[in-house]
Parts: C-alpha cells; sequence; structure tokens
C-alpha cells in the first residue's frame, strides 16, 4: 500500500495537523508519501522531509496552486493518484474545499472527517454531530479520506529524512482565480492547536468583553475561542467558532464561559481532557460535560480568574 | 439567470439523537424531520437573489423518500419556483447525490447551484465540491457572501485563517456557510401557494445513475459519556483544582 498526504500549510510553515494526519496514515500502514502544494513553499517542503515515516515529499511549486484554489489542486492531486491506494488529508478547510473534488474526479467516495483507523478499509468517523459514531467499510478501490487531527497524536515532526522531488505538473482549470483574503492576526497561539482553549459565548455580551478572556488567555498561553452566537452576533470573527460546523479543539483544558453548551458547540470540544464551566445558569447543559462547573456571573468570575491564575502562576 | 438549489431532509436540529440498541443506525421512527439548515440558507441565498432582480427563475431540488416533497413545499413556498423531486428510498450517498444533481444540472442548465456545506446527519461536507467537479464548475465553498457580477460570481469564504474571496466563472457552484444569510419564516399565504407550484418528479433509474452504495455502515456506536464533574464553590477553588488535582495548568 502507498499512501499520500497533502501537507497542510500555508507556503511558510508545515501546520501540525499534517503531523495528525500523518499518525492516521501510519495507522493504515503502508508507504507514505507527502505532496506540498503551494507557491514559493519549498521550507515546507523541508519541514515535511523531517516528519516521522516519510519516504518521499512531492513538492509542487507554482503560482496556480498559491492560494490553495480546489479546482487546481484537486487536478493536480487526481494526477498523482494512480500510485497510491489512500489519499489523506486534514479536514480543515482547505482539505474540506478540495478532497471531494478529488474523490469524485477518480469516482470513489469520500470518507470525511475520520478518528480511527480499523483497517485499510475500515474506518471510524463521528456523524450527527457526534451523537453517534460509525464505523464504515470502504469497497474502493482507491480511498479519500479526510481526517480529524484530534482523533490521532501526532508522528514526530524532526528525525525523518525524506527525499524530496519536485512534481511539474501544471494543473490550473481556469475556473477560478483569487481574490483576496482578511486574515486573522494573534499573537496567542492557534486554536486548533492550543493545549489550552478559553471561549466565549452569548453571555460575553459584546466583543469588547472578548478582552477578559484575552487576559486570561495571556496569563495561561491559550487560545480564545467562541460558540456560533457569539460569532453570529459579530462579537467576534468567524474563525473563532467552536463546534460542529465550526473547529475541532481537543485541548488539555477548555474553559467554556457564557456558553450554554449546544449539542452544536459540545461536538467541537469534548473531546478536551479537562472541560471547565463558567455560567450563571446552574441548570445550562455545559455543566453536564464540565469537569469543574462554577456557577457565578462571568463578569465578576472572569476578571477573578485572571487574578487567581496571576497569583499561582 | 437560472438558480438550482439542493434541499436535503434530515432530522429537525434540535433532536436528540440516540443510536439504535442493535448499533445498526440511528433511530429515526417517529422523530421529526426538517430542512437541513444550511440548505435553508442556500434557500434564502437564492430568493435573496431573486429579489435583487439577478436570478429569475429558482428550482430547488430533494432526493430520497416521498416524504423529501415537504421540504421542496418549503423552499417553494420560501420563494422557489419549481420543485425537482428525486425519489428514491434507497440511501443516497454523497457521489451518487451529486451523480444525480449533476444530471439535473446538465438539463437545467442553471447559471449558479446553491447547497449546504454539510449535512447534519452525515456531517459529509462533500456534495457540493463533487457535483462541481463532475460539472467543471468552480466552487465557493463556506460562503459568507455571494455576489453576482456579470458572467462571474465573487465568493467570499470562512476559512481556518478569517475570509477568502474566490472569483469564479459562471456557470458554478456556491455552498452556504451560517453566517450568508439569516433565512426568513415562510407565510400562511406562501404555504398555500406552494401547493400549486409545479413539482415534477423522477428516479435514479431516468436520469441514468446508479446509486448503490460505496461505504457500508457496520455499526454505529453512541459515543463515550463524559461524566459531569463537580461544581467548585469559588473562583480560588477552580484553580486550586486545576494546578494541584487536574495539573493543566
Ligand atoms: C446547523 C447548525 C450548526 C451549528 N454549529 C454550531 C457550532 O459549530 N458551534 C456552536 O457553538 N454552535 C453551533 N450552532 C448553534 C448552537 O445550536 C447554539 O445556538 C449555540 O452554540 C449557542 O451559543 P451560546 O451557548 O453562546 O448561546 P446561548 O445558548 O444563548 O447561551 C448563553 C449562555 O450564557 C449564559 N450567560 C449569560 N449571561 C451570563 C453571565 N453574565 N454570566 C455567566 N453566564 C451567562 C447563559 O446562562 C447561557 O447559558 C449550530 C446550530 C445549527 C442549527
Ligand atoms: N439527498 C439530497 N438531496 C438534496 N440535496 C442533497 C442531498 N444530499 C446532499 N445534498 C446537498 O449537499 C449539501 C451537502 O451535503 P453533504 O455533502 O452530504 O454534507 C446539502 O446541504 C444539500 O444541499
Amino acid at each position: 500500500m502507498s499512501i499520500l498526504v497533502i501537507a497542510e500549510h500555508d507556503n511558510s510553515t508545515l501546520k501540525p495537523a499534517t503531523l495528525n494526519v500523518l499518525a492516521a496514515a501510519k495507522a493504515i500502514g503502508g508507504d507514505i508519501n507527502v505532496l506540498v502544494a503551494g507557491e514559493n513553499c519549498g521550507g515546507v517542503a523541508e519541514a515535511a522531509a523531517k516528519a516521522e515515516g516519510v519516504s518521499k515529499v512531492l513538492v509542487a511549486d507554482n503560482a496556480a496552486y498559491g492560494h490553495f484554489l480546489a479546482e487546481n489542486l484537486s487536478g493536480l492531486v487526481v494526477e498523482l493518484a494512480a500510485d497510491y491506494s489512500h489519499i489523506l488529508a486534514a479536514a480543515g478547510t482547505t482539505g474540506k474545499d478540495f478532497l471531494p473534488r478529488v474523490a469524485a474526479l477518480l469516482d470513489v467516495a469520500q470518507i470525511s472527517d475520520i478518528i480511527r483507523v480499523e483497517d485499510a478499509d475500515t474506518f471510524v468517523r463521528p456523524i450527527y454531530a457526534g451523537n453517534a459514531i460509525a464505523t464504515v467499510k470502504s469497497s474502493d478501490s482507491k480511498k479519500v479520506i479526510t481526517v480529524r487531527p484530534t482523533g490521532f497524536d501526532p508522528v514526530a515532526g524532526e528525525g525523518g529524512s525524506a527525499t524530496v522531488e519536485a512534481v511539474s505538473a501544471v494543473k490550473d482549470a481556469g475556473v477560478s482565480a483569487f481574490v483576496g483574503e482578511e486574515k486573522a492576526v494573534s499573537d496567542r497561539p492557534d486554536l486548533a492547536a492550543a493545549s489550552i482553549v478559553i471561549s466565549g459565548g452569548r453571555g460575553m455580551q459584546n466583543g469588547d468583553n472578548f478582552k477578559m478572556l484575552e487576559q486570561v488567555a495571556d496569563v495561561l498561553g491559550a487560545a480564545v475561542g467562541a460558540s456560533r452566537a457569539a460569532v453570529d452576533a459579530g462579537f467576534v470573527p468567524n474563525d473563532m467558532q467552536v463546534g460542529q460546523t465550526g473547529k475541532i479543539v481537543a485541548p488539555q483544558l477548555y474553559i467554556a464561559v457564557g456558553i450554554s453548551g449546544a449539542i452544536q458547540h459540545l461536538a467541537g470540544m469534548s473531546d478536551s481532557k479537562v472541560i471547565v464551566a463558567i455560567n450563571k445558569d446552574e441548570e445550562a447543559p455545559i455543566f453536564q460535560v464540565a469537569d469543574y462547573g462554577l456557577v457565578a456571573d462571568l463578569f465578576e468570575a472572569v476578571p477573578q480568574l485572571e487574578a487567581e491564575l496571576k497569583k499561582v502562576l | 439567470m437560472k438558480v438550482l438549489v439542493a434541499v436535503k431532509r434530515v432530522i429537525d436540529y434540535n433532536v436528540k439523537v440516540r443510536v439504535k440498541p442493535d448499533n445498526s443506525g440511528v433511530d429515526l421512527a417517529n422523530v421529526k424531520m426538517a430542512m437541513n439548515p444550511f440548505c435553508e440558507i442556500a434557500v434564502e441565498e437564492a430568493v435573496r437573489l431573486k429579489e435583487k432582480g439577478v436570478a429569475t427563475e429558482i428550482v430547488v431540488v430533494s432526493i430520497g423518500p416521498k416524504a423529501c416533497q415537504e421540504q421542496i413545499r418549503t423552499a417553494l413556498a420560501l420563494g422557489a419556483d419549481r420543485g425537482i423531486h428525486i425519489e428514491t428510498d434507497a440511501e443516497v450517498q454523497s457521489l451518487e447525490a451529486a451523480k444525480l444533481l449533476k444530471a439535473v444540472v446538465d438539463k437545467e442548465e442553471p447559471k449558479l447551484v446553491i447547497l449546504g456545506k454539510q449535512s447534519i446527519d452525515t456531517d459529509n461536507n462533500q456534495t457540493g465540491q463533487m457535483l462541481a467537479a463532475l460539472a467543471g464548475m468552480g466552487q465557493g465553498t463556506f460562503a459568507s457572501e455571494v455576489v453576482v457580477d456579470g458572467d462571474k460570481v465573487n465568493v467570499t469564504r470562512e476559512v481556518d485563517g478569517g475570509l477568502m474571496t474566490v472569483a469564479l466563472n459562471l456557470p458554478a457552484v456556491v455552498t452556504t456557510d451560517l453566517r450568508l444569510n439569516e433565512p426568513r419564516y415562510a407565510s400562511l399565504p406562501n404555504i398555500m401557494k406552494a401547493k400549486k407550484k409545479p413539482l415534477d418528479t423522477t428516479t435514479p433509474a431516468d436520469l441514468g445513475v446508479d446509486v448503490a452504495v460505496r461505504l457500508t455502515t457496520l455499526k454505529v456506536e453512541a459515543p463515550a459519556t463524559r461524566q459531569a464533574g463537580i461544581k467548585v464553590a469559588d473562583v480560588a477553588e477552580l484553580v486550586d483544582k486545576l494546578k494541584n488535582e487536574a495539573k493543566v495548568i
């Protein structure tokens, strides 16, 4: 068996999620290659070559892939697909965008968001917002899979020494073009990779009040997340949404502040190691999953939390 | 221009899903069903395009058992003009749904196809992208803004790092994210009117699509449940527990 893992990156750094996807590839077993498609992405290829268990890194360095347009990336992956039994990418917004196209062009089903590998044909994935866990077996000759990074412990990012090979094929479908982007800039850790996350919900009342959470985050070295209600109300940007249809996180510590604990929110954070809930409603469903619940007004509790943490850290 | 919208009938998002005791699936007997929330957003966007004079006709398609006609009627009540029901009692997975929709696209030749980004039952997030690939179209997935501009459409997408805008040649496929719009409710007069709007029925066989599944579900289990923990009295106790008991800070 040989497996192609498509690296997730921003042309300058390899995203840690790629190491989780490599762990899924390792669980399937076989020769593992990584494709780094992007523009001026040589540094990413070098980083990928050091990851544990990778035998070869393919680099497709071209303007057509600079913004990871699905129409172009999928053409490239399909071109390379003949050599592989499994094609894997992280279930982030890039992988979710281009990989179903690859599957359709290869006429195979895609298996989305796997959290476990049973064997080379059989995978485990959450459905119904994580309310059910399905084991599915694919009858396709090739498997096209997105991997939920939190389902797999990452392989080592150092120590490997894969060969790096340039891919010359350029696929520009000519139907789409990049216009612009608004990137969230933050000095805090990446939500998906942070070991502590503090999230706010509708109870925060407005965007300014999120500063209280940011201050706690800075004491803890945490990332800041949000519920859908907080994003919809415009308190914070969309990339902070945690949940079924937002980001899936599984940090060591998740602190939910002014979040009721709707099933769609739980779907994105209930695999966290320790969950803390701060909510003034003692009936809030979030308390049913919280290891430590504090029934309190967040406007009193959060500043106290900051002060108390500063004392002990 | 003609806009095609795909709507799926799914379990209502408020329903607490239960896994069947024999682990064969989830219990759908007597459970409230509804239009997939992302499909409601898709219908709303099409209706707004029509209100702006950009769209001239809205055709709504649903694939599944007879009961899907309820969701088609809902879309017609919200402002769609015509429905197509692809009737089958078989399980239709995303690739096959995409092939069926491709057959409809070939016939109807819409300029824009709008789908939800994700079904809340399978959580697949595939069909729109697959349809776009099969139809050779560009795709604007996870859309939070759609602006038609001549023979192009600009789509702002909700991506992991923030927002990204792409320009697509028409015809194109758009899949909706939560912030694209806030769907309206259907008014009673419009619900009545919708009953008279045309609804055609076809089948996968008529469309020449084999819907045999490629993924067999071996079992469906309930997730591991988390035990509710303890309530702490105050912030000082919380911090003490986090430091000395859970050891996570
Ligand atoms: C298709 C679909 C997809 C969805 N996807 C997601 C998703 O990915 N992520 C997500 O989060 N949601 C998602 N949702 C929405 C979800 O159903 C809930 O509506 C949402 O999570 C509620 O957010 P919330 O807990 O912040 O708000 P609310 O439910 O309004 O809860 C606010 C909480 O704050 C508490 N509170 C208020 N004031 C204070 C105070 N001063 N001090 C302490 N506590 C206070 C209240 O007691 C309450 O419990 C989705 C819904 C649908 C239909
Ligand atoms: N059976 C179906 N009937 C109509 N539309 C569907 C069907 N299945 C999927 N879709 C469309 O594809 C979107 C994404 O679905 P999925 O890829 O299954 O997550 C849905 O929001 C619908 O717009």
